[in-house]
């Protein structure tokens, strides 16, 4: 994603003496429209620069991989598109199929209605069930190679050094993290039981961590700013509350000691909902944070070609100080990676360590 | 509200992309990596206990060392000073012992030389005794060869009584 930015910049630098606008059109189907329609400054003072369009372009899921615009035509790698339609079953074949969303095939077409999504429907307008390997899902499967290799060749380095030796290389740089994770996370939530919890933690601290920060590299998917993947964390984080929930945890959530049973009318239904509301905050909060930072930077970027569309001089003038917002920002967002993958992360343990904290001693005074 | 719910796709393959990363990471990496580290921190806590314990233990050494120096020190002192005495008792009773032998050869001898000194002048006496009576036994026949002589002795030795 901010490869486009940057290289949306560098397209910039290149062409604004020359003309700007055949490259500033192509960021969507109605920008492939105006180049070739007008394909002149004149034109594009009204829809030349569609700003939301390119936006959402960048932060939605899609089923290519859109690497960058040539000649006023889109390069990119189509994706393997899976469906499963109800009567006719599970199908499989290429996004190219559909020609950049010009086309029809096999009955399926993007439906352009939907403006932030890249949605997939059936001209028979069946429920089916989209299933494909999009550029998030790749970006993901990405991600969890890149983990599995770091980290069991970090393994293999603690198996082989044994466990007295001093770490090096990159087992270093994981050590304070992985420690960090214990002392500063497990220790403090979980108690004594925190070692059973560390793998779930690490995963999930790692896995966010990452992909946060493939999401910043230029090209990257918005994959932790997307909420079915935001969702599906916290559901995770929510199934193994529940299932290491003890006794305590449910009969203080039901029945709160010391309370009036007036209170307790009131007070057991929002303790119920609060139990809901938590993973949906956690879901929540890393998805607005990391689609915020997305759009922010991109917005900031596309400052430059609405100013750009109004006059090239205004485009050249602003470049500079939406450049130096959009450096600012990209390094906001690299600490928002981290900080939101150790919220997410120390959330997790918060939550589980109420559900599965033990009564402490000398309560029973109720 | 479309960014809002979330696709089924998208949360399936996320759900099992992590679901195995996590089971993978979980044997593979963590276990391992957590193991290594938890062993490395005891071994560190024991490394340190141990050399706490034997910085202890030296220094309980040195202490002991020193009090048996002191000990060693006082007793050489003390040997000494037995040494010293037990050299002057040996002294003076050496002293004493011969003093006493001399004395005693001294007193033997000069009781010999006072026994031999009387024996020599008992000889001497009777030597004297026999010479001065072979001496008066030749003046006396000498002396009384006539008649008138040995009466003439004879009245001598009256008057020497009558005086006596």
């Amino acid at each position: 994603m901010v490869v486009k930015r940057l290289f949306s910049l560098l397209v910039l630098i290149l062409t604004v003496s020359i003309t700007i606008n055949p490259v500033l059109a192509q960021h969507g189907p109605e920008g492939h429209e105006t180049a070739a329609e007008h394909g002149h400054e004149a034109a594009e003072e009204k829809k030349g620069f569609n700003a939301s369009e390119v936006i959402f372009g960048h932060i939605r899921d899609s089923h290519y991989w859109h690497l960058f615009d040539l000649n006023g035509h889109p390069v990119s790698l189509p994706l393997p598109v899976i469906i499963y339609h109800p009567e006719k079953g599970l199908e499989m074949f290429s996004a190219s199929r559909f020609h950049h969303g010009h086309e029809s095939y096999n009955g399926y077409y993007i439906d352009h209605n939907v403006k932030m999504k890249e949605k997939i429907a059936s001209e028979d307008g069946a429920a089916i069930k989209d299933f494909s390997i999009t550029k998030n899902v790749l970006s993901m499967f990405l991600s969890v190679a890149i983990l599995l290799i770091l980290m069991t060749n970090v393994a293999k380095k603690y198996k082989k050094n044994g466990s007295m030796k001093a770490p090096s290389g990159f087992q270093n740089a994981l050590e304070p993290v992985i420690t960090f994770i214990r002392d500063e996370v497990a220790k403090p939530n979980l108690g004594s039981k925190y070692m059973g919890y560390m793998p779930l933690l690490l995963t999930v601290f790692f896995f966010l961590w990452l992909n946060n920060m493939l999401g910043l590299l230029p090209g990257g998917a918005n994959f932790t700013g997307n909420i079915a993947v935001t969702a599906c964390l916290a559901a995770v984080s929510f199934i193994v509350m529940m299932a290491k929930s003890n006794k305590h945890y449910w009969s203080h959530l039901l029945n709160p000691p010391g309370v009036p049973f007036g209170i307790k009318l009131l007070l057991v239904p929002i303790e119920i909902m609060s139990m809901f509301i938590k993973p949906i905050a956690l879901c929540i909060r890393l998805f607005a944070n990391m689609l915020a930072g997305h759009i922010v930077i991109l917005s900031v970027i596309s400052m430059i070609f609405i100013f750009a569309a109004l006059s090239k001089v205004a485009g050249i003038a602003f470049a500079p100080f939406s450049l130096a917002f959009s450096i600012f920002m990209f390094s906001l967002e690299l600490l928002v990676a981290a900080i939101q993958a150790f919220i997410f992360t120390n959330l997790t343990a918060v939550f589980i360590g109420q559900a599965i904290e033990e009564p402490h001693h000398g309560e029973h005074a109720h | 509200m479309d960014l809002l719910t979330p696709e089924l796709g998208l949360f399936f393959w996320t759900l099992l992309a992590f679901l195995s990363v996590f089971f993978l990471l979980r044997k593979f990496a963590w276990k391992p990596i957590l193991n290594a580290l938890s062993e490395r921190e005891t071994g560190i806590a024991e490394s340190i206990a141990t050399a706490d314990r034997l910085k202890q233990e030296m220094s309980q050494m040195q202490n002991e060392n020193e009090k048996l120096m002191a000990q060693a020190r006082e007793e050489r002192t003390q040997m000494l000073k037995d040494a010293r005495i037990e050299q002057e008792r040996i002294i003076n009773k050496a002293k004493e012992d011969t003093k006493a032998i001399a004395d005693k050869m001294l007193a033997e001898a000069r009781q010999q030389i006072e026994q031999q000194k009387m024996a020599a002048l008992t000889e001497v006496k009777n030597q004297i005794g026999n010479l001065a009576v072979e001496v008066a036994e030749k003046v006396l026949r000498k002396e009384l060869a006539g008649a008138e002589n040995q009466s003439k002795y004879a009245h001598t030795l009256v008057e020497e009584i009558k005086l006596n």
